[in-house]
């Protein structure tokens, strides 16, 4: 979808600002929503595209006002209801009706949902569409849906750089938990075919990409 | 099937809960999204989805003991040994792994290698993907609407900004993390450090050196 979370090339911001001493989280809530989202998503079972998806649907005003947890914690709160963990009534009145029917994570789990690796790369055997060295041609798509490939790079020329593989695909996975196997690739825009004469002619962007977002050019 | 609702869901503030009255006019020590999210914590509690000492278990993990210094052992290992080098250059993934960094956000990884032609810096536009084995969570800069936005448009601005001039002859490549591969920037090796033991090595690398916007530097006073 075209909403706010799609800032490549954007103006405005400002400049970048590295804290000094950083700490991994500023308030005691930002732990929370970080650990019941882990926690959450392993009970329920939403796929990672689909946690995206859900924090991308926050309105684009409010997503640019607001910081980086409170997106995570609209989009949980957007899951559970979404796929009936809790109730409307439920969040309105912080009081649960009944135990849900999922198993939650336990302190014992933890290490291992940690560790175990989740493979957004499968194993099918899929034939790729493209080889290294191809031009390639971005497809022009504004689905309103979850989408990987950034509005920045669409209807744009490039070169696959790399095959990575067979991997999930995050736009229909995202939508309908349709994993619909395909190659993902490395593809390098030159930094001129993005953003036209003013940029650098040696530079570039390296974009991960998939099948579905691609035509031979 | 998910059914997306178009719908958006408040979270009223420990409604209903009498002990929290801060939501009402002005604010206590808890506010906004603190309010929010010890209501929905205590709600997913009572109704048996989290448990608090897995969540504390989370917590821990990953403000304590997954961080930066990971992704400092793999760098200097590099630097020190030209065989595990070549390893983690060809198969990213299984050479880390060597070291036991793997799991969430690290599954499958790419190490992009700094030469003195080339300068690699990595960015995720649409979210904040990150390689959590070896660099922990990200930092709020790299999430920052500033750096998602201008990291592919004008990065060597941004580099400039955080003090580091790149050469016009060299060439700056940016990686957008769109899918679920994870990049791990391989900065270059500064200059005299020839001879340092690898964890000598391992205390000059920065998490910002090797996510590609800054050089490791050899600290004014160090001594071999």
């Amino acid at each position: 979808m075209n909403g706010a979370h799609d800032l490549g090339g954007m103006h405005g911001f400002g400049p970048v600002e590295i804290e000094a001493h950083e700490p991994v989280f500023h308030a005691e809530w930002e732990r929370r929503v970080f650990a019941l989202t882990l926690a959450s998503a392993y009970a329920v079972k939403w796929n990672i595209d689909m946690g995206r998806y859900a924090r991308e649907l926050m309105p684009p005003a409010e997503y640019l006002a607001t910081s980086y947890y409170e997106h995570w914690l609209f989009g949980l709160v957007k899951l559970l209801v979404d796929l009936n963990v809790i109730t409307r009534e439920e969040l309105a009145s912080s009081r649960a009706a009944g135990k849900t029917g999922y198993a939650a994570l336990r302190l014992h789990e933890v290490e291992a949902y940690i560790r175990n690796r989740k493979h957004a790369r499968v194993d099918t055997d899929v034939p790729p569409k493209f080889q290294v060295g191809d031009r390639v041609l971005t497809r022009n798509i504004h689905p309103i849906g979850h989408t990987r490939l950034p509005r920045y790079a669409r209807g744009r020329y490039g070169n696959i750089h790399r095959d990575h593989g067979v991997f999930v695909f995050p736009d229909t996975n995202a939508m309908t938990r349709d994993r619909n196997p395909q190659h993902c690739y490395s593809v390098r825009f030159a930094a001129r075919e993005l953003w036209g004469p003013a940029a650098s002619r040696r530079d570039s962007v390296y974009i991960d990409l998939w099948d579905d977002h691609l035509d031979p050019a | 099937m998910v059914r997306w609702s178009g719908v958006r869901y408040m979270i009223p503030a420990m409604s209903g809960h009498p002990q929290d009255e801060a939501h009402e006019g002005h604010e206590s020590s808890l506010t906004g999204p603190a309010l929010r999210v010890k209501a929905l914590e205590s709600l997913l509690v009572e109704k048996g989805l989290v448990d608090p000492q897995a969540l504390d278990e989370l917590i821990d993990t990953y403000e304590r003991r997954i961080g930066p210094r990971n992704g400092a052992r793999i760098v200097a290992r590099a630097w020190v040994d030209p065989a595990y080098k070549e390893r983690l250059l060809e198969d990213a993934s299984a050479a880390i792994a060597e070291f036991g960094f793997v799991g969430r956000q690290g599954e499958d990884m790419v190490v992009l290698e700094n030469t003195p032609s080339v300068h690699n810096m990595v960015v995720c536009t649409l979210c904040s993907c990150y390689p959590w084995p070896v660099l922990g969570l990200p930092p709020v800069w790299y999430k920052s609407a500033a750096y998602r936005s201008r990291a592919v448009i004008d990065p060597r601005g941004v580099l400039r900004e955080l003090g580091l001039e790149i050469p016009e002859d060299v060439e700056v490549r940016v990686w957008d993390s769109t899918a679920e591969l994870r990049y791990l920037v391989l900065p270059e090796r500064p200059a005299g450090t020839e001879g340092w033991t690898e964890s000598q090595l391992e205390e000059i690398v920065t998490r910002d050196s090797m996510i590609g916007v800054a050089r490791v530097r050899v600290p004014p006073r160090a001594k071999r």
